[in-house]
């Protein structure tokens, strides 16, 4: 199986691994965008939820603890761009920037004094027998919780939008607003869940970088990987299972990029360190260049709403 | 219980106002968070916005540097400003700074050592044409394509500090630096360097820069046809359509605009204060820079204030910690906090508040 140096069976489980943070990401922003508001602090809220995921494992020693600190830590994030977009009516694209450089400097502030400590191991499940399987047991059966949960996720969260009542009241307040509000359904009230829901996403994907990705903390340790996700919302035309391929090609990329470095590749390390960005606008060139404009955008997609307009 | 009143016109008062309200509670906000950290929370504010200015100990070090760190400020913020009025989001003028500061040292280098006046000019011009090309790759792509352009701005941020550590430990490198990255000193070298003009007062090429965008910007949003468009078509995009204002040449121009003055800024930052490329080159200017754009209400005078301002945090926030340990990170905190704050306030500009006894939504 190894080709070029590279042993492909690992490169899949790792391809795993590596897509987890931005399929967190991502699916909370799905949410989040199909009720209809675009918080572009997803960045923020994933750097927030590490650092506070990674302080609370080590101090705890529980690294299930650090996931909820970190679901946490990204929904109180999430919760100032809710007062800022949803009470106070303020512009959505600078909320979300404001939350990202915000976000930047208070993870580094926190951060400070934790650089090279190692978290407690987030054990893989013990699947027994399955996990011996040649080929498919170390790529399918040998992670830990978090990649199972971030499965689940895609089939909830694609049930959720699809096949609930509450799932079709969140779509239709995206889509309009002002006929949601007429029908009774509380717009603000919703949207705000929905924000707290995609914080606690972003953040648990924050948390799994520190926790179990890299695994420690260093500043800026998210790299962008918030942004991508949002990209991958736009390629996934905002449907979950798409997301889930998304965040494989990205996390795919990544792993591969990595692994050339390793494997001494010919192309000098800082190529290949770009190549995961320049692949995602080449891809969102594909998309959204082909057929229709809007691929399942949601239609009030970043309008404010407020009852007297 | 609160009611929110659209106004028919934003106030012009709350306008002025909300700036310095918003200064005014990331203050105490801010002395929450040092109090939190366990530092003296007057102490503190007083470090990072009296004491640069007139603690006679560090005033005559610190005052120069207010116009050094916001020259690059106020240029970049002017050219985001259009765009932002204009509804162009251009995020990405961190990269564009960067690969201005590249092609802008790039151009010089490859004379080095010819001795001539026409050097310096050369690379100003390569400086802003690589941060024009850099912004219109996102431009071009939201035109012809309708890709997002908030995203690929930004991406491209993370290719172009690829870029400029690839040229810092490569093309670039200085072949006498004994192995070590980063490139010659361009600041060192009379044909190329960018020096302080008045001895005293921190003022540079790129200081003259900012202050004629500043005039620039101004007349253009007040006397030109070119201006009105982006205000139109940032107040009603229908409207300016109807108006014969063509969508696709704004988002060029506005990008364009933005993209040659961040690369005009980091020119200005690689041949002076900076001195080289190097891997620690980038710092952030670009991304305070949207700070320096809305504290400043997107109006030139306002972000020549707000970039003043910001410059302030800078350096008080260096004084901080030097003086207090307080942890650099604390500055893009307050910075942060700042832009929330304003952001929150702004809703006095364009709505009135009621307050009646019972609301029925």
């Amino acid at each position: 199986m190894d080709i070029g140096g590279i042993n492909f069976v690992t490169l899949l489980s790792t391809l795993i691994v590596a897509s987890v943070p931005i399929l967190l990401a991502a699916l909370g922003e799905l949410v989040v965008e199909k009720s209809g508001t675009l918080n572009l602090g997803v960045e923020g809220m994933m750097i927030v939820g590490a650092v506070t995921g990674f302080v609370a494992a080590v101090s705890t020693g529980n690294p299930f603890l650090g996931f909820v600190a970190g679901a946490a830590a990204g929904a109180a994030m999430a919760g100032i761009f809710a007062v800022l977009t949803q009470v106070l009516l303020a512009n959505q694209v600078a909320s979300g920037l404001a939350l990202t450089l915000f976000g930047l400097g208070l993870s580094s502030l926190i951060g400070q004094g934790w650089n090279g400590i190692r978290p407690p191991v987030t054990g893989d499940v013990p699947l027994g027998p399955l996990a011996e399987i040649p080929v498919l047991g170390p790529i399918v059966f040998s992670h830990d919780w978090m990649v199972y949960l971030s499965f689940a996720m895609v089939f909830a969260i694609g049930w959720y939008l699809k096949s609930t009542r509450g799932g079709l009241i969140l779509r239709a307040v995206g889509e309009s607003h002002a006929a949601a509000h007429a029908l009774g359904y509380k717009v603000r009230r919703i949207r705000v869940l929905a924000l707290l829901f995609g914080g606690a996403m972003a953040g648990c994907g924050g948390a799994y970088v520190s926790l179990v990705r890299v695994p420690q903390w260093t500043d800026g340790i998210t790299s962008g990987a918030g942004w991508i996700a949002l990209a991958i919302v736009v390629f996934a035309s905002w449907k979950p299972w798409r997301v889930l391929l998304g965040a494989w090609l990205f996390g795919g990329i990544s792993v591969l990029q990595l692994n050339l470095q390793a494997a001494g590749s010919r192309i000098p390390v800082e190529y290949l360190s770009m190549s995961p960005y320049v692949i995602t606008i080449l891809v969102l060139v594909l998309i959204s260049s082909g057929r229709g404009r809007t691929m399942g955008a949601p239609a009030d997609l970043g309008r404010t709403f407020h009852t007297s307009q | 219980m609160m009611r929110l009143e659209k106004r028919a016109t934003p106030s012009r008062a709350w306008a002025i106002a909300t700036p310095l309200l918003a200064v005014a509670l990331t203050m105490i906000a801010g002395g929450i968070l040092f109090a939190l950290l366990g530092k003296d929370p007057v102490a503190a504010i007083r470090t990072i916005f009296w004491d640069p200015l007139f603690n006679p100990q560090f005033a005559a070090y610190s005052r120069p540097q207010l116009l050094v760190k916001a020259g690059p400020l106020i240029l970049i913020a002017i050219g985001l400003s259009l765009g932002f009025r204009a509804g162009v989001w251009n995020i990405g003028a961190e990269g564009q700074y960067v690969i201005g500061a590249i092609t802008g040292a790039a151009a010089g280098l490859a004379l080095y050592p010819m001795d001539s006046r026409l050097i310096f000019p050369l690379m100003v011009l390569a400086g802003a044409a690589g941060g024009f090309a850099w912004a219109m790759i996102p431009a071009l792509l939201r035109t012809v394509f309708r890709t997002n352009e908030i995203l690929v701005s930004l991406l491209l941020v993370y290719v172009a500090q690829s870029l400029l550590s690839s040229m810092a430990l490569g093309a670039l490198r200085n072949p006498e630096g004994g192995g070590f990255p980063g490139s010659r000193n361009l600041s060192q070298w009379a044909s190329s360097a960018n020096p302080e003009l008045l001895t005293g007062t921190g003022m540079h090429w790129g200081v003259v820069a900012a202050f004629i965008a500043v005039i620039f910007a101004y007349v253009l949003l007040q006397r030109h046809m070119l201006g009105f468009s982006i205000r139109l078509a940032g107040q009603a995009p229908r409207a300016a359509r109807f108006a014969g204002v063509s969508p696709r040449r704004l988002v060029i121009i506005c990008f364009g605009i933005s993209g040659a003055l961040a690369g005009l800024a980091g020119l200005f930052e690689v041949t002076g204060p900076a001195g080289q490329i190097n891997l620690d080159f980038a710092q952030g200017y670009g991304f305070t820079a949207i700070i320096v754009a809305f504290l400043g209400r997107l109006n030139p005078v306002g972000i020549l204030l707000a970039g003043l301002l910001m410059a302030l945090t800078y350096i008080g926030g260096e004084l901080a910690q030097f003086m207090l340990g307080l942890p650099a990170a604390a500055i893009q905190a307050f910075q942060g906090m700042l832009l929330f704050f304003l952001l929150a306030v702004d809703i006095l500009t364009n709505y009135r508040i009621r307050w009646s006894s019972r609301e029925t939504v």
